[in-house]
């Protein structure tokens, strides 16, 4: 089996204050590991409005990073509200944001497309009033 | 030790009693030139003799400079100061920051690109970018510093109306922290700077001072003009700006907060970040003399008072630009940090062996390993750089198990001399 590294961080709904956190930490360890910058910053997008979904929709998440030789995959696994339609969230402007969230520069119904459009592997799973899972693959050649 | 506590880069260690550096880490911030309590830690600035070599010296004082004596000092007395202390010649630079300022206006109105933009006037927060944000380096804007242009300018001059070849003159930054000294021995993405050498402003103050009284009492000049003469403090070179939706930044901590949002694909509507690594800007850089705020409440009052009236004709500066006069050459190149293995395999196991180590520490980062963090220390062990004996931590449990372990050995022994020897008293 070829070698891999993985590491799990919780993330708390409602926790502006480190909402940010693991995807800084995930772009430390990549950069640690010398990835090319392009990928750097798709996974950094990717992760950033993964984590902000979760702080602004959810009750809490585990995000797990996994990386191997080939690809970067970034697991996120909510208790949340869940998406009743994902068709809809999938696109571009739609958003479910409160003003308040809008006033603080979210909102802009991006997140979900950003997601997909910098990743190569995109699934969403979604459960109402249980949770949503994402599942996202960016590959390193 | 404190150097390599106060290190934003962490890339200071401590090795055999010695402070050491991870060059590919540094940022020339200065920091640990202002930490270090023996001295140990020199600015690389040169000294009046390094300049005989020129027929002609002339002076260009970082506007920083300025905000350095009483509030009743102009600008233009400072300038002839220097004149007086030694120099052939002086020249201002405020007046190229505005030029500056006029030209990132311009870039701003007819470049597309990703936005925001960052100034690339801080030498530490371009190195920043180089060493940690390789990806926001298509950011900086390519535009050169108003220290360059003054320099071209001044030596342009020099030749121009005394009949001077370009290597008969030497132009001397008076610079208010290392990072622009360092940033002239090496600039980032050319190989030459018109700059020749720097002398700390807190190494010329006190010359200047002395030199004060005579041209105040004796000289008349003519006044440093506009919003140039706000450019050393947070948020100076916004102030020149038209543009709307500009930030002002100062500290490295509050830079790379900033950088990390770009990174993330926010602050896409914000048009220009102008960053400084001091949490003041230039009038709070290591090599200055005056306190901080101090300066900055007399740039303040400059501006107020000079800075109304513009030094420059903005057309003319918009045709130089069109001309690429302020364009910087080249591209700045990534500074990468070594990664732990060339091979990914490898890499990943290591950082798998750096995270199980990691744990096993107690994370207070004492730093008597050497190394600034717990983390760092991690890494460094992977790296072959440090022995896990090294935290004091791990060599007491090391020390503990050993002990317990010839303890028992001595026990096992004594015992077997009781059974050989039955009258012992053991």
């Amino acid at each position: 089996m070829s070698a891999s590294f993985s590491r799990s961080f919780t993330i708390e709904g409602r926790d502006f204050l480190n909402a940010g956190r693991a995807s800084t930490q995930i772009k430390t360890i990549l950069k640690e590991l010398s990835v090319d910058p392009a990928i750097i910053r798709r996974v950094a997008i990717a992760s950033y409005e993964a984590e902000m979904n979760v702080v602004m929709y959810a009750t809490r998440a585990k995000l797990k990073f996994t990386m191997s030789a080939s690809a970067i995959n970034l697991e996120i696994d909510d208790e949340g509200p869940g998406i009743p339609d994902i068709t809809l969230a999938m696109q571009e402007g739609y958003s479910t944001a409160t003003s308040q969230m809008r006033e603080l520069g979210f909102g802009a119904g991006m997140g979900l497309p950003n997601m997909k459009k910098n990743s190569d592997e995109f699934v969403i799973e979604s459960a109402v009033s249980k949770g949503t899972r994402l599942t996202m693959t960016i590959y390193i050649n | 030790m404190a150097c390599m506590h106060v290190c934003p880069t962490h890339a200071i260690r401590v090795r055999m009693r010695k402070a050491t550096l991870l060059r590919d880490r540094c940022i020339d911030c200065g920091e640990c030139v202002n930490a270090c309590a023996n001295a140990a830690v020199l600015p690389q600035t040169s000294s009046f003799r390094d300049f005989a070599r020129f027929k002609h010296t002339i002076a260009i004082p970082s506007p920083v400079l300025y905000s350095q004596f009483g509030k009743d000092v102009p600008p233009w007395a400072i300038l002839a100061a220097l004149k007086r202390i030694g120099f052939n010649d002086s020249y201002d630079a405020a007046c190229a920051s505005e030029s500056v300022s006029i030209a990132i206006q311009e870039y701003l109105d007819s470049v597309d690109s990703p936005r925001p933009l960052i100034s690339p006037f801080c030498p530490a927060i371009v190195r920043l970018v180089q060493v940690r944000y390789p990806n926001l380096l298509e950011h900086l804007i390519p535009i050169e510093s108003p220290m360059e242009i003054a320099a071209r300018e001044a030596k342009r001059l020099a030749m121009k109306n005394r009949g001077l070849r370009e290597s008969d003159i030497g132009v001397i930054y008076i610079t208010p922290c290392p990072a622009k000294a360092l940033a002239i021995k090496n600039p980032s993405r050319k190989k030459h700077s018109f700059v020749d050498g720097t002398i700390a402003i807190s190494d010329i103050f006190p010359n200047v001072l002395q030199a004060l009284p005579d041209v105040l009492t004796g000289e008349t000049g003519s006044e440093i003009l506009g919003l140039g003469l706000g450019w050393p403090i947070v948020g100076g070179q916004v102030a020149c700006l038209k543009a709307e939706d500009c930030l002002s930044v100062g500290g490295l901590d509050h830079a790379v907060r900033i950088f990390e949002e770009i990174e993330n694909g926010k602050l896409r509507d914000i048009q220009y970040v102008e960053v400084h690594s001091c949490p003041t800007a230039c009038v709070g850089g290591s090599l200055t003399a005056e306190n901080a705020y101090i300066a900055r409440g007399r740039v303040l009052k400059m501006v107020q008072r000079f800075g109304g009236k513009p030094c420059q004709d903005r057309e003319k500066i918009r045709e130089l630009y069109r001309k690429n006069f302020f364009s910087l050459p080249g591209k700045i190149p990534p500074i990468p940090i070594q990664p732990l293995d060339s091979n990914v395999s490898k890499a990943l196991g290591k950082l798998q062996q750096k995270q199980e180590l990691y744990e096993s520490l107690p994370k207070i980062n004492c730093g008597a390993c050497g190394s600034p963090t717990c983390e760092t220390f991690a890494e460094d062990v992977v790296r072959n750089t440090a022995d896990t004996d090294d935290c004091i931590f791990i060599a007491m449990k090391n020390f503990e198990t050993l002990s317990a372990n010839l303890l028992e050995k001595v026990m096992a022994h004594s015992k077997r001399v009781r059974v050989m020897n039955p009258a012992s008293q053991l």
